[in-house]
């Protein structure tokens, strides 16, 4: 099987992934307490650093499917944004406001766009290169 | 190699998702102890079996069985996971939460607190491997068998990954059971 070389995007997406749940998990060890908010915006700002370069990473490869990357994406975020949702309203009913909340929210954001973009980009690896010449598609 | 025809995400599960995750949000803002208990229980038990199950049952058998068996098991089990699992761990960890909050169990002044808190690092290194490795292969492994001719080795390869984080997350879920029925125990 003769891949293409792509930039680390499981690795770093992974990486992504772990912090933000380890701030979530942070968040939730100590709420509906106070929370020192410090090491929750650490990692917050560590994962969503690594998120968006690993998507500029990405779109900057040559012959790296953008279309199907773009056709899954949309799909997996939809879902992703659900569950984030829902894990949002269940923090909601139980009074978190604030810095706290603004942090949560900011954290399951950064889930719900680090999840479809480790899917996406694994079933946009073992396809073809983009006929349109790997630039990003129109809206249509 | 012949494919049987098969929908990556089951479009006739998808209204059974939507009365869960109405049931799920029902419960939560009604904040009665059984309906979150019955939803936390019921989602949690079916996450725990379903990945020991996978991990270290189906696994092993799918690994052995010739490439017509194993696609045609694929072609059947894996479009239902797309939606499953997803559901049964929003559903275990939101209603958990509820749950948790209303027995006053997220409290660090909780006598088991620390358990609590260990079965947030499990469930979180569990979703760490099941969103960032086992659902991709998952739905690359039925894009790959959607496409007209699908390759053997990439199949192989995300089949291989599926199994082996199966597993990973099942050897997990055996933490899960221990800090749950400590809990349960007190």
């Amino acid at each position: 099987m003769s891949e293409r070389r792509l930039p680390p995007v499981t690795q770093l997406g992974m990486l992504s992934l772990a912090l933000i749940v380890a701030g979530v998990i942070y968040l939730s060890a100590h709420l509906p307490e106070h929370v020192p908010l410090d090491p929750a915006i650490a990692l917050l700002a560590a994962s969503s650093l690594l998120l968006i370069g690993n998507v500029a990473v990405l779109w900057r490869t040559e012959g790296f499917n953008r279309r199907r990357f773009l056709e899954v994406a949309k799909w997996a975020l939809l879902a992703y944004s659900i569950i984030a949702g829902l894990i949002e309203y269940v923090f909601l009913r139980n009074n978190t406001s604030g810095g706290p909340l603004v942090v949560l929210t900011l954290s399951l954001v950064v889930f719900a766009l680090t999840v479809p973009v480790l899917i996406a980009f694994t079933v946009a690896r073992y396809d073809e290169p983009d006929p349109a010449g790997g630039q990003a598609p129109s809206s249509d | 190699m012949v494919i049987p025809d098969f929908e990556i995400v089951p479009r006739a599960g998808l209204p059974i998702v939507g009365v869960v995750v109405v049931a799920l949000v029902a419960a939560i803002a009604a904040n009665k102890l059984w309906p979150l208990m019955f939803l936390h229980v019921v989602a949690g038990a079916s996450w725990t079996i379903i990945d020991l199950f996978l991990g270290f049952v189906i696994g092993p058998i799918l690994g052995k069985l010739s490439v017509p068996a194993r696609i045609e098991v694929t072609t059947r089990l894996m479009p239902k996971m797309v939606l499953l699992m997803p559901t049964v761990v929003a559903v275990t960890l939101a209603a958990g939460w509820q749950l948790s909050t209303k027995l006053g169990y997220n409290l660090t002044s909780y006598q088991y607190h620390g358990w609590v808190v260990a079965s947030f690092i499990v469930v979180g290194a569990m979703a760490v491997i099941a969103l960032g490795l086992l659902e991709p292969a998952n739905i690359a492994v039925l894009t790959e068998l959607k496409k007209p001719r699908p390759n053997p080795e990439v199949i192989e390869k995300l089949m291989k990954r599926f199994i082996y984080t199966a597993g990973a997350t099942g050897l997990m879920q055996v933490a899960t059971l221990v800090i749950m029925t400590r809990l349960a125990t007190g």
